[in-house]
């Protein structure tokens, strides 16, 4: 009988490179000034490390191919590495990976790696990914984007409920406000900036109902974590270790776009968060969860999240939202480093870079933004689009407790 | 009784006033004042003489055993393929049988339809075929303030030609071939090169119709004056009157050449003239039809008592009246490529298409057919190996199943600013066929405005892309939501 990850792994160290416009670095250098700082944190030698996980996502942008960029850039001694694309869930699969193979007793330590290096394009956005999806959806799928996808599950929401688009919009808004009040705070994020409800509303529009704001950055960056048993990381001196509750992927197999789908949930993101918590031995997540940062591509992604991990009950996460329950001094505060909207999201590092902020919370070392006394942390990411995605999700606290 | 057995037509949505295309363009060419009245029917930027070709094919099949067509002919001049059957496209896109079928382009020259209906009739009363259907097609680019850019709108019909429930049946024909030119347009050039109008008109139009239609009564001994309508294209006003004067037609007999409501469809007009005739005929009715270019077909025809029980498609007249005013020359000079506008480093990816795919999933690309599980019941596009139905998975189970005629409901949208298009923004979004089954699709002829979760759309054959690198055109189905009117 599987008896669960749960602290059966602690987090040694991590680290994460600034996000943003990083016109000056590549892939390379992103990677290298994440490990450095997470191999500092670890207070290990680079030597000690037995198996590497890499996350990575458009191979086509910058970095290429394999596992081969990071084994050659960290200069990693000729052991196993891995890399790891499952669209923006690929940073947490990694961890996954990495996580499961010090479990499993495979190795002592192991690295998990993230990166994305997407400002190498010319254009804004993602990179165009029709042909990227398999021959016969490059043939017959419409022509869409990363925007539009999402952009459609406002709608479908809004049906659902019988809400006016804009009071979903209003709440979508919301959500936004919030991340650039949190990214403020935060030095490492993209984009340092308060914004106002009315300028969220009134921004231009990328696909209707989406505005500019409910937009996450597209930005360049690295994140990683160095992994061990509890035991190892007590035996290096470690204390008041975090470790790993859960870890949960959850995969579309077609019925949303061809079956039978409401068109205003995450079927994924339900199933992994129910397992996640029963993984974590949570009851109940509206009040065990101390924060979390998850995968706010689209500020209606976000909102629509809250519902499928079952914290805002159905159809209720507007008011939740609208009432501040997420915001920083929330019952839940929710992107707490300012989310994929401002700290930005390079794909493959999204994943790590949520656990990077779950690790300094519960470490105390947050600055500006650190809340009170957090024990519980999950992290949610969302690859792919409403109606066929990969969705991960990790719960991280105090070893122990 | 060898004659038509159905009829269809298809002119596109957006019609552009000629005033319009004058207020633009008439200071770099005073003469196109003289032509600016009425409208011309302006294809929307995913069409072409092969999609156009499929709706006026369905429009015609309506209610109709696509798989009783013995053959398929297109004609047209403006083919998006010189080497690779266009008509085999038609076809597929119809699900009509593979084997024992022949189909056939006629092309590089205007009067290819009815050339292409001759051809059929003759086989038909030769006895080697039962059922053709003649599809003919034109979307004609035209250099900017030309007449020939007022004078030529788009659009197709199709004929079911065949031997049972025949609603016009067939009188005979004369031809005069000869190699009379009056436009040309050379192997891999994009526009037409004309002569002067008067020997357009005067030696060309005015002079081979009417020895044509003098040849075919001479040869059958029928007088004009048995033609309850007659039936002939031409897009200069005045000739077209003077053709009937040295024939003899009395004027109520002409059948309108459609200048005000859409424009001389080139290849297409003969049939879509004659189409807008059997609309309004009763039985015994005669008609004469005939055409125009490298010389003249003549046609006639009888309508019979079954014309009454004959169920209209949308057809010609349902086409036209589901229109939108296309607003802007700029618009219109944009969807027929004659203007450069910048679609961003998004746009130049450019993926080749595989032939193999396209072979290997044909049935889904071209015909938009899925798959019904024979286990669950449950309809579901693309045809998978596993049943999506998660409580039922059955492994290769499946009857083929037709998703092209059947309605849908729109469940989600979005209207795509990012995307790479043409006309943006992008509108496309998650459909729910009626009956089960659901895909994503693009939408096309649409306002953003005016589409709502819940509305009804049809299916439509559209162009997808043109890779200009390799000059190959894409083809798939897009959803048209079924909206009142709405703004262009």
């Amino acid at each position: 009988m599987a008896t669960g990850i749960r602290d059966k792994v602690a987090i040694l160290g991590m680290g994460c490179s600034e996000f943003g416009e990083r016109w000056n670095c590549g892939s390379e250098e992103l990677m290298v000034e994440a490990f450095q700082e997470c191999l500092t944190d670890a207070g290990i030698e680079k030597n000690e490390i037995q198996a590497a996980w890499l996350g990575s996502c458009f191979d086509e942008v910058n970095i290429g191919k394999s596992a081969l960029p990071v084994s050659m850039t960290l200069r990693l001694p000729n052991i196993s590495v891995t890399r790891v694309e499952n669209y923006c869930a690929s940073g947490t699969d990694a961890f996954r990976g990495a996580v499961y193979a010090v479990a499993s007793g495979a190795c002592d330590i192991a690295l998990a790696i993230g990166v994305e290096k997407l400002k190498d394009m010319g254009y804004g956005g993602l990179p165009e990914f029709s042909s990227l999806m398999g021959v016969v959806n490059q043939l017959s799928m419409a022509n869409m984007t990363a925007p539009g996808a999402f952009a459609m599950l406002a709608t479908g929401y809004a049906a659902k409920y019988g809400l006016d688009i804009q009071d979903v919009r209003r709440a979508m808004a919301h959500v936004s406000v919030k991340s650039h009040a949190n990214g403020f705070l935060n030095p490492k994020a993209h984009l340092r900036k308060i914004v106002t409800e009315e300028q969220v509303l009134n921004a231009p529009q990328i696909a209707y109902p989406l505005g500019l704001f409910d937009c996450c950055g597209v930005s360049d960056g690295a994140a990683c974590a160095i992994v061990t048993t509890p035991e190892i990381a007590k035996s290096l001196g470690k204390k008041d270790l975090v470790s790993v509750k859960a870890l949960q992927l959850s995969l579309s197999n077609g019925t949303e776009l061809a079956y039978n789908w409401d068109g205003a949930h995450f079927v994924t993101t339900s199933k992994a968060s129910t397992a996640a918590y029963k993984e974590a031995g949570i009851k109940n997540p509206r009040d065990e969860i101390s924060m979390m940062e998850v995968h706010d591509c689209f500020s209606v992604t976000e909102l629509v999240t809250m519902e499928d991990l079952h914290i805002s009950e159905r159809g209720q996460a507007p008011r939740d939202v609208m009432d501040g329950f997420y915001d920083i001094d929330g019952g839940v505060p929710c992107q707490v480093d300012g989310g994929l909207k401002c700290f930005g999201h390079p794909i493959g590092a999204s994943g790590l870079r949520m656990l990077y902020e779950m690790y300094l919370q519960l470490h105390g070392r947050a600055g500006d933004r650190q809340l009170k006394d957090p024990k519980i942390g999950l992290t949610h990411n969302l690859g792919g689009f409403p109606f066929m995605n990969v969705c991960s999700i990790a719960i991280v606290g105090k070893y122990g407790e | 009784m060898v004659g038509i057995t159905s009829y269809g037509g298809y002119i596109p949505r957006y019609r552009i006033s000629r005033m319009v295309i004058a207020q633009n363009m008439a200071w770099y060419s005073p003469v196109i004042m003289a032509a600016a009245s009425g409208e011309k029917s302006v294809a929307n930027w995913d069409e072409d003489a092969v999609s156009i070709a499929v709706a006026a094919a369905y429009d015609c099949m309506t209610g109709r055993d696509r798989k009783a067509l013995d053959g398929v002919s297109l004609a047209s001049t403006t083919l998006p393929f010189a080497d690779r059957l266009n008509a085999g496209i038609v076809a597929m896109a119809l699900n009509m049988k593979e084997d024992g079928v022949s189909n056939a382009d006629f092309t590089s020259c205007i009067k290819a339809g009815t050339t292409a209906a001759i051809s059929a009739l003759e086989s038909i009363e030769a006895g080697s075929k039962n059922n053709v259907l003649v599809v003919a097609s034109d979307q004609r680019r035209t250099k900017m303030a030309t007449m020939v850019e007022m004078f030529f709108g788009d659009g197709a019909a199709a004929l079911l030609f065949g031997k049972d429930d025949v609603i016009a049946e067939f009188k005979g024909s004369h031809s005069i071939s000869c190699d009379f030119i009056d436009h040309y347009r050379g192997t891999g050039r994009a526009f037409d090169y004309g002569w002067e109008e008067r020997w357009q008109r005067d030696e060309g139009y005015g002079k081979i119709i009417p020895l044509a239609i003098s040849g075919f009564l001479e040869k059958t001994g029928m007088q004009i004056d048995d033609f309850d309508k007659v039936i002939y294209p031409c897009y200069f006003a005045g000739t077209h009157k003077e053709i009937a004067g040295k024939l003899g037609i009395n004027k109520e007999k002409i059948q309108n050449n459609m200048h005000a409501v859409c424009g001389d469809t080139g290849t297409a007009h003969p049939f879509v003239m004659l189409v807008a005739a059997l609309e309004e005929a009763k039985p015994g009715d005669k008609l004469l039809l005939a055409s125009f270019g490298q010389g003249c077909d003549v046609m006639a025809f009888e309508v019979t008592d079954k014309i009454k029980d004959f169920k209209g498609p949308r057809g010609i007249k349902g086409s036209l009246a589901n229109r939108v005013e296309l607003a802007s020359y700029q618009r219109f000079a944009k969807f027929r490529d004659l203007i450069v506008t910048d679609l961003g480093i998004r746009g130049e990816a450019n993926p080749n298409t595989p032939l193999t795919v396209l072979w290997r999933k044909r049935k889904l690309l071209f015909g938009l057919i899925g798959a019904k599980c024979r286990k669950c019941g449950t309809p579901q596009i693309p045809a998978m190996p596993v049943c999506v139905n998660p409580d039922c998975c059955a492994v290769n189970e499946f009857d083929e199943y037709e998703f092209a005629d059947r309605e849908a409901t729109i469940l989600m949208f979005t209207g795509d600013m990012l995307s790479a298009s043409i006309d943006p923004p992008a509108i496309y979004g998650l459909i729910g066929y009626d009956g089960g089954g659901r895909t994503m699709l693009d939408f096309t002829d649409c306002d953003l405005n005016q589409v709502k979760v819940g509305m009804k759309v049809r299916m439509s054959f559209r162009k997808r892309y043109f890779d200009e690198r390799r000059g190959f055109t894409g083809y798939f189905w897009k959803a048209i939501p079924q909206s009142e009117g709405g703004d262009a």
